[in-house]
């Protein structure tokens, strides 16, 4: 007979997870990488921003880029966007890319569980821990960046049709902006947290966030039909140029962090649902490489496909394009006389208001040799407007419309040269090419024919 | 199959282990095993590489749950994984440390873990114990095996374990460490802890172990303490040396269970003087003693390999020279 001893009282002891949660973090922040990155993330926008800005060749192709001269706030956005398309998934990559792959590598799953007892905790301790380093980086994007609005100057934005928007509206804009684009950022994190289970310390783990968010950028430039487009999560890094059109669009926005959030839901809850079911006493078994396609790709697969199928369902435009001549002629027509009134301020002329204008634009495709509809270059377009104050008499500018498949256009004014021509004008922040000469716009691609 | 040596009634049990099965797919990675390891002694779980020891010893630190058979671990029963009990420590696959974090931090880390007062944890001491104060705040990045070993000895020990369980503790240490190493675990085991440790090298288990539980192939082969272990070696290979290899020889024939072994050993130094001899410990005597009669000094008559390690290499059906 053999005796045995009293069983300990304790063996269902629960650790807060706040304690794991901590325990990522100092282990995150031990990283040398990860420290660069941080500072990185808070120096170098404010300093890009702000040495951009005294260059006399502006980033014109980024959307805002042409007004960096202008205000500070034009800054923070030419690096929202460019961020959104590189720097994030990137940044995804190396925090919840190898949040969990890290314990791979340095062999210590096995010492984490012993310690912790509870996969559930160790999960939710590092899905926190990653998600604060990721915010913390973003944050330093931001804020960063709109420092650079200090350093350039506090002044009142353009917007996308050609509006002006005041400091401060500009910054509460900036930041919802920001706001928004975390939504996909969340997305890839997750996209990250599964890579990191599933596939252990392969590289591809890490890599997964940065191919994937590439590959949904990569996406977007093609010509795809909007519910395709927008059911990617990466159409977030993009949707909140919506904010500064007035209207805004808000739809598309608020579809795009719908979606954003809904991929961030699905992709971690996979990754929680595979970590429970590792087994850590098996050394061979440090991924789930063959399940990440059954079990990891096919879920988001399936959402994608259905968030194509509720949009193509519920907004008939989002079956096509989302660009067609009506929108493009509403959308220039505003803009137009925007800048129309921008520019008669900047020339010292006598003030005239939208209203009196009544511009109206006129825009084909192709010479009216194929359909207008859809991305292209061949767009042009004639403006249409009242001269003020010289009785019925009409003026007209034509312009050559870039329009991209994410419904961005940039207006190249095309003749005559007095009104759309290359030409300074005296600005408060010094001297700046004509707002009529290259501007840019953006069409709603889920709103109804215009 | 040895079955596990019944402990008396006061002698309380830290595992208790009956037909432990564990698959890994198609993979019977543990066949029906049973473990016995009373608190206060050092137990040694000892096999070929793939055997299932470590296997056994994740299921000891409740890594994962035994797809058969029954487990308790410090009297309580083990039925889901990571339900262990509170005063079980220990490693597999080596310690599990942070190369970025100095080992005071690692400690510190997972004092808080397990809800430790990071203050009252003891972390000085046990660095003390392990003797790795003088490196406490360097990053473990730059620590050798041995070191690591050690430290994560040391991370055991901050919960003051009633069950030790380690994989390979002494791999990598110089014979320095590997005593100091030796030290804590006697240590531990006469305060009243149990050590489970698994080990591939028979010298090791030899000097720390009173009990050895050699596993082959899933299964056990043996149980039970070491000396009796050793008491089944048979016939051990031995080296001999004399003044007088011939007349050495000619005796060595004459004598009834004493077996002249003409294939070099390996690992032996080469030397035309040393003779290999296969005998039990009884025929040896009368060898000695006739070698002794017939004026033939003996210079050296040692065990090519211990008697442990040749009942090990026995039970786990290896010949000796595929060590």
């Amino acid at each position: 007979m053999t005796a045995t001893i009293a069983a300990p009282a304790t063996a269902d002891r629960r650790i807060p997870v706040s304690r794991g949660y901590r325990f990522e973090l100092v282990k995150l922040l031990s990283q040398w990488r990860l420290r660069i990155l941080i500072l990185a993330c808070w120096i170098v926008p404010a300093a890009l921003v702000s040495e951009v800005s005294k260059q006399s060749t502006l980033p014109a192709d980024t959307l805002f880029g042409r007004w960096m001269h202008a205000t500070g706030w034009a800054g923070s956005l030419v690096v929202l966007g460019f961020a959104g398309t590189y720097v994030l998934p990137l940044l995804t990559s190396l925090v919840a890319g190898d949040v969990f792959a890290a314990e791979d590598r340095l062999g210590t799953w096995r010492h984490l569980l012993v310690a912790i007892r509870s996969p559930q905790r160790i999960f939710a301790a590092k899905a926190l821990a990653s998600l604060t380093v990721i915010a913390l980086l973003v944050a330093g994007l931001a804020i960063s960046s709109a420092a650079g609005a200090l350093v350039v100057g506090n002044r009142p934005l353009i917007g996308l049709d050609g509006q002006t928007i005041a400091p401060a509206d500009a910054a509460v804009k900036v930041l919802i902006a920001w706001l928004c684009a975390f939504a996909p950022t969340l997305a890839l994190a997750g996209i990250g947290l599964l890579g990191s289970v599933t596939l252990g310390r392969s590289p591809m783990g890490l890599l997964l966030p940065a191919v994937a968010g590439l590959g949904m950028a990569g996406a977007q430039i093609l010509p795809l039909p909007v519910a395709v487009r927008v059911a990617l999560p990466s159409y977030g890094f993009i949707a909140w140029r919506g904010l500064f059109t007035s209207p805004a669009q808000v739809g598309p926005l608020l579809v795009a962090v719908v979606v954003s959030l809904l991929w961030a839901a699905v992709a971690t809850g996979l990754a929680y649902w595979l970590f429970l079911r590792r087994d850590f006493t098996n050394v061979t078994a440090d991924g789930l490489v063959r399940r990440t396609l059954t079990v990891g790709v096919l879920p988001l697969a399936v959402v994608f496909g259905l968030t194509i199928g509720v949009l193509s369902l519920s907004a008939p435009e989002a079956r096509g394009s989302g660009i067609d001549q009506g929108k493009l002629q509403q959308s220039l027509t505003t803009t137009y006389a925007n800048l129309y009134v921008l520019q008669t301020k900047q020339l010292h002329r006598p003030n005239v208001s939208e209203a009196q204008l009544r511009a109206s634009a006129f825009c084909d495709n192709g010479g009216g040799l194929v359909a207008s509809t859809g991305p292209g270059n061949g767009w042009r377009c004639t403006v249409t407007w009242h001269l003020p104050g010289v009785g019925n008499a009409v003026g007209q500018a034509v312009y050559q419309l870039d329009v991209t498949p994410d419904g961005r256009y940039v207006a190249d004014g095309d003749g005559p040269i007095q009104v759309n021509g290359y030409f300074l004008v005296r600005t408060p922040a010094g001297d700046a090419a004509n707002p009529l000469w290259q501007f840019d716009g953006t069409v709603d691609l889920l709103a109804t024919k215009g | 199959m040895d079955t596990p040596m019944p402990e008396s009634m006061d002698t309380p049990l830290a595992v208790r282990a009956r037909g432990i099965t564990r698959f890994f797919g198609d993979v019977v990675a543990l066949d029906g095993v049973d473990l016995d390891v009373a608190l206060g002694r050092i137990h040694g779980v000892v096999g070929p590489n793939g055997a299932g020891k470590t296997t056994l010893l994740g299921l000891l630190l409740g890594l994962a749950v035994a797809d058969g058979g029954s487990l308790e671990i410090l009297g309580a029963p083990v039925r889901r994984a990571l339900a262990a009990a509170d005063g079980v420590a220990g490693f597999v696959d080596g310690p599990g440390l942070y190369p970025s974090l100095t080992a005071r931090r690692n400690l510190a880390a997972l004092a808080a873990l397990r809800g430790q007062d990071r203050d009252a944890a003891g972390i000085d001491e046990v660095l003390s114990e392990v003797g790795l104060t003088d490196v406490a705040d360097d990053r473990v990045r730059g620590f050798s095996l041995g070191m690591r070993q050690r430290l994560g000895l040391a991370a055991a020990l901050l919960t003051r374990p009633r069950l030790l369980v380690l994989d390979e503790p002494v791999n990598g240490l110089d014979p320095a460490g590997k005593n100091h190493v030796h030290r804590v675990l006697t240590g531990l085991a006469a305060d009243g802890a149990a050590v489970v440790l698994s080990s591939h090298r028979m010298d090791d288990v030899d000097a720390l172990c009173s009990e050895v539980t050699i596993v082959s192939r899933g299964r056990v082969s043996f149980s039970g303490p070491v000396d009796k272990l050793r008491a089944e070696s048979g016939e051990v290979a031995y080296r001999l040396v004399t003044q007088d290899s011939g007349a050495a020889r000619e005796v060595v024939l004459a004598t009834t269970g004493v077996h002249l072994d003409d294939r070099p050993a390996v690992g032996q130094r080469a030397s035309g003087d040393a003779l290999v001899i296969r005998a039990a410990v009884e025929a040896l005597d009368e060898l000695v003693a006739r070698l002794v009669a017939a004026g033939v000094a003996v210079r050296e008559l040692a065990p090519v390999v211990s008697p442990l390690e040749a009942a090990f290499l026995a039970l786990t059906e290896q010949p000796e020279d595929d060590r």
